[in-house]
């Protein structure tokens, strides 16, 4: 009886925790151990070696598809992180209609990606969206084929990517500005700053924390993109806005291919863990500084 | 200091001000027009008809309001074969959130609770576990976890759905209460096990009235990643099963004769309707949510 | 350095009035108080020195310019804050080099500056460390660097050793004390601890409710307080009060505690009255500190009084003991080596010349 009231705690936590270790980290190991093999249509357990990622490395779709990620998110992060600062300092300046304001820069977060991905689909349609809109007004030349041009597909899904997560990054930002104590304003103002030193020197410099978990969760957001790809290009035209969790997902359920799948999938997860993993140490480090 | 000279610095100024304000609102409300024109462009788009929509542009208005594209969006054209329309699956979703919402939440809840308030050997590991697991990708889980609903005799069914929902729920809740409880006092669990009470009566007297700021923030969290999921609902059902999202995929991308636009926008409402609304009139939590998990100290 | 005066200055936040026709004069080289307890207004009235807040109506004239539409940074004042507002992300050097930076000032003027500071508050080994890496005393001196390197007209201080473990209080104190002899600067210090005002100021200005109560020397505010909040508010235990009446008998006045007889009956005769034209009856509060209540005869005019003691509380050097005098509570304050014996009828005596005497209606000194 006294065991199991020491121990409650721990009990309550098992079911979880063992939920966790089994269908997080299990699942991952088994498609760690699945990428070691030959597995097409069902598993096979006998160990192949690394033989699936020489494959997956020497295909031309994957190399597109890495291709993409990499442009994607190096927009993706630029363009949310400037203009989520450029709004979180505008809507710092204590103006009346601030809370309006946030709602409509944060709401798209509320959509879902397939939503979004398909009103900008509508919007970047390339004869009767912003193509015809601009021509109605004037501009009679103007193209706006890019969903349809395979070079530059990649280029709308950061247009949609960026306009459905700018509001968190401004939000995250907005919190963090106004973390900032006010007697280090004062001071400012009396050693004579004017308003845009205060910004650059003092208080943006007080930032990185925020900027760094910013970055964590852009990256991560980036290398997750499934949805929005899939509802406003589904990969195309043909593969050129592929990415790696739609290549995948193609060479998992629908061409049979899942030990090369779960290469490409463990890529993910590497990359991914290479940019958490630091980041949740550092934290840790500061937390444990600070007690 | 010169004191003929302070009356034109005030004035200078003041001017100053008024046109870093006017800067400022344009700024502002260009950025406002980029965010609200693609949700204006869908209603709009939606009540027209499809002549009104090949003639005139994305902004205009539609001339007469048009509910037929919502009406085929919500319950389909009435022929049978590849009809698609979104209410069984709006149902489907509404099945699937409910459950999940509520087991994820508590589970967080009651995690958070026996990792901050009942320290033990290994806390701090378990809670770093459950962190790093809201961020790994899914494409990691999918084969595996597509195998073992199989197994189970739950693949392509909404309680597949809720089970996934959950145990990978599970991680983000328990991140969140985990991080509300520490800023607790220990001392109220301390009074109140001094005063006799055991870990549950603790939990469900005391913590849990208190707890209404995170399990708001929670719950309007977990809806919102579940409503909004695709890729747990692609994978994992098809067909009657499938949750709406989905079923707002299958609608854009069916090419039967002619596009519907009008249709499509309609759908996308319908789908994106309820997190919508619980973003308009919570949508403090939201971002409480959105920032605590984020900013750390 | 400057003298600053404070003309009729009127604030209010919303219908609360926050500061109410405050007049103040201070010269070059002052070391003025602003105390009182939270709410009275003193760190209102700083910021509005400082510019940080406007005021209402009246004026604030430094070296006789009026300033009260100009920024901070255009007043030539510095300021300590409480929390010492150090920006984090600079380095200690940076820190204090800031406010000269913004004013262009030239680079060997700076490093000029820089070292005579770093000197005289000994933070030279600390100038190249972030603010997070120093201890509480340490930010502080860093403050008050930044405070001084730009050499202004008036120091301003808000409360600065409020954040302080006590002993790094008191060493603090006596540093700043040291600096304000040495470097004669004017300086408007604001505090809510009695003890730091009294050993710090050259004068002290108590505010209640947004209004000054007194301002003056340390000395009178403690010795002849101008009302009964400063009577109560200064010293440790506060001034005794006790109610009665002010009697005339024979062209002399006596003060009748109530409810006692004749026998209490307090001749004042030497008391310097404010207004020669007393009318009799009058009902006072009669002050007394405890410290000025003796076990022995100091000297003749020590008015005897016989009371029992009901409550003693050790100090340490001091003990405090609680008597009964007219159903009223008296706190006298003896040395501990004193044997005070309870509940037994003991000699005291009032020195007469230390007493205040207050109107019971306006609380104001008689």
């Amino acid at each position: 009886m006294f065991w199991l009231k020491r121990n409650l705690p721990r009990l309550v936590i098992a079911p979880s925790f063992g939920v966790l270790a089994w269908f997080v980290y299990g699942f991952i190991l088994w498609t760690i151990y699945i990428s070691f093999t030959k597995s097409k249509l069902l598993p096979q357990y006998k160990f192949w070696g690394i033989d699936q990622y020489f494959r997956l490395w020497s295909m031309d779709r994957w190399h597109v598809a890495v291709e993409n990620l990499f442009i994607f998110t190096i927009l993706f992060l630029v363009l949310c992180i400037l203009i989520g600062i450029v709004l979180a300092i505008l809507l710092d300046q204590k103006i009346r209609a601030e809370g309006f304001l946030r709602t409509i820069y944060l709401y798209p977060m509320a959509l879902s990606f397939i939503v979004t991905g398909t009103a900008w689909k509508w919007i970047l349609n390339p004869t009767l969206g912003i193509e015809k809109f601009a021509r109605d007004i004037g501009f009679e030349t103007f193209t706006f084929d890019w969903l349809t041009t395979p070079g530059m597909s990649i280029y709308t899904i950061v247009i949609a990517g960026v306009w459905q997560s700018s509001g968190f990054i401004m939000a995250i930002f907005l919190a963090g500005l106004r973390s900032v104590d006010d007697e280090i304003i004062k001071a400012a103002k009396i050693d004579g700053a004017n308003l845009v030193s205060i910004y650059t020197k003092i208080i943006l410099p007080m930032m990185r924390p925020v900027f760094m978990s910013a970055v964590v969760i852009l990256v991560h957001l980036a290398i997750k993109s499934y949805d929005l790809v899939i509802a406003l290009t589904a990969g195309g035209p043909g593969i050129s806005s592929d990415m790696p969790a739609v290549f995948m997902t193609q060479m998992a359920f629908h061409r049979s291919e899942i030990g090369l799948a779960s290469a490409s999938a463990i890529m993910m997860f590497l990359t991914v863990s290479a940019i958490v993993v630091p980041y949740l140490y550092s934290e840790l480090k500061r937390e444990d500084a600070r007690k | 200091m010169q004191e003929n000279n302070y009356k034109n610095l005030e004035n200078k100024s003041k001017k100053k001000k008024t046109i870093y304000r006017w800067v400022l609102f344009s700024i502002l409300g260009i950025f406002a027009l980029y965010y609200i024109t693609p949700l204006y462009v869908m209603i709009v788009t939606s009540f027209k008809s499809m002549e009104e929509i090949r003639q005139g542009n994305l902004l205009y208005l539609p001339q007469t309001i048009n509910l037929e594209s919502w009406k085929v969006a919500w319950h389909g054209q009435g022929f049978s074969a590849g009809d698609v329309y979104l209410k069984t699956y709006f149902w489907n979703s509404v099945k699937l959130v409910v459950p999940a919402v509520i087991i994820s939440t508590l589970l967080g809840a009651i995690n958070g609770y026996a990792l901050t308030k009942w320290r033990f050997k290994g806390d701090s590991w378990i809670f770093l576990l459950f962190l790093f697991g809201t961020f790994i990708p899914y494409q990691a889980i999918l084969l595996p976890m597509s195998r073992t609903l199989g197994a189970m005799g739950i693949s392509n069914s909404i309680g597949g759905l809720i089970l996934v929902h959950v145990v990978y729920g599970l991680c983000f809740t328990t991140l969140f209460c985990r991080n509300y409880y520490v800023s607790i006092s220990d001392e109220i669990v301390k009074a109140a096990r001094i005063d006799g009470a055991g870990f549950f009566k603790i939990f469900f007297k005391i913590m849990l009235p208190i707890s209404t700021p995170i399990l708001v923030v929670t719950v309007i969290w977990q809806f919102t990643m579940i409503w909004n999921d695709f890729l747990f609902g692609a994978t994992f059902t098809f067909g009657e099963e499938a949750p709406v999202q989905v079923a707002l995929n299958n609608m854009v991308l069916t090419s039967t004769s002619v596009k519907r636009y009008n249709v499509d926008m309609a759908a996308a409402i319908i789908a994106g309707f309820p997190t919508l609304i619980v973003y308009v009139l919570a949508g403090k939590y939201f971002i409480r949510g959105l920032t605590a998990g984020s900013v750390k100290g | 350095m400057a003298n600053l005066k404070i003309n009729d200055i009127n604030k209010n936040f919303g219908i609360t009035e926050v500061l109410k026709g405050i007049n103040l004069d201070i010269n070059d080289g002052d070391f003025l108080v602003l105390l009182g307890p939270s709410g009275c207004g003193k760190s209102t009235l700083l910021n509005t020195i400082a510019g940080l807040e406007k005021s209402d109506s009246g004026e604030i004239l430094i070296d006789d310019y009026v300033v009260n539409n100009m920024e901070p940074s255009d007043r030539d004042i510095a300021l300590v804050f409480q929390s010492y507002a150090l920006y984090p992300a600079m380095t200690v050097r940076k820190n204090v080099t800031f406010g000269l930076e913004q004013r262009k000032t030239s680079k060997e003027k700076i490093e000029d500056a820089l070292t005579k500071v770093s000197n005289l508050l000994k933070i030279t080994e600390l100038l190249d460390r972030k603010p997070s890496q120093l201890s509480g005393g340490q930010r502080q001196r860093v403050a008050m660097g930044r405070a001084l390197v730009r050499n202004p007209k008036v120091f301003l201080f808000d409360e600065p050793l409020s954040n302080l473990d006590a002993k790094l209080r008191v060493e603090m104190r006596r540093e700043i004390k040291k600096l304000h002899q040495k470097l004669k600067t004017t300086v408007v210090y604001v505090t809510h601890d009695q003890t730091e005002a009294m050993s710090l100021g050259t004068n002290i200005a108590i505010m209640n409710l947004g209004v000054i109560q007194q301002c003056d020397t340390p000395e009178n505010i403690y010795n002849k307080p101008n009302n009964v909040f400063v009577a109560d508010f200064i010293g440790s235990p506060p001034m005794n009060l006790i109610s009665g009446k002010l009697i005339k008998k024979d062209n002399s006045f006596v003060f009748s505690p109530d409810g006692g007889g004749l026998e209490v009956e307090v001749p004042i005769n030497s008391y310097k009255f404010i207004d020669k034209n007393i009318h009799e009856n009058k009902e006072i509060l009669f002050g007394i500190r405890p410290e000025h209540i003796h076990y022995k005869k100091s000297s003749e005019q020590d008015f005897e009084v016989k009371l029992n003691a009901n409550l003693s509380e050790y100090i340490g050097h001091e003990q405090i003991i609680t008597f009964d005098y007219c159903n009223q509570e008296l706190l006298g304050k003896f040395p501990s080596t004193v044997k005070i014996e309870m509940n037994k009828e003991m000699h005291l005596y009032f020195d007469l010349n230390q007493i205040s005497l207050f109107d019971k209606q306006t609380k104001n000194r008689i």
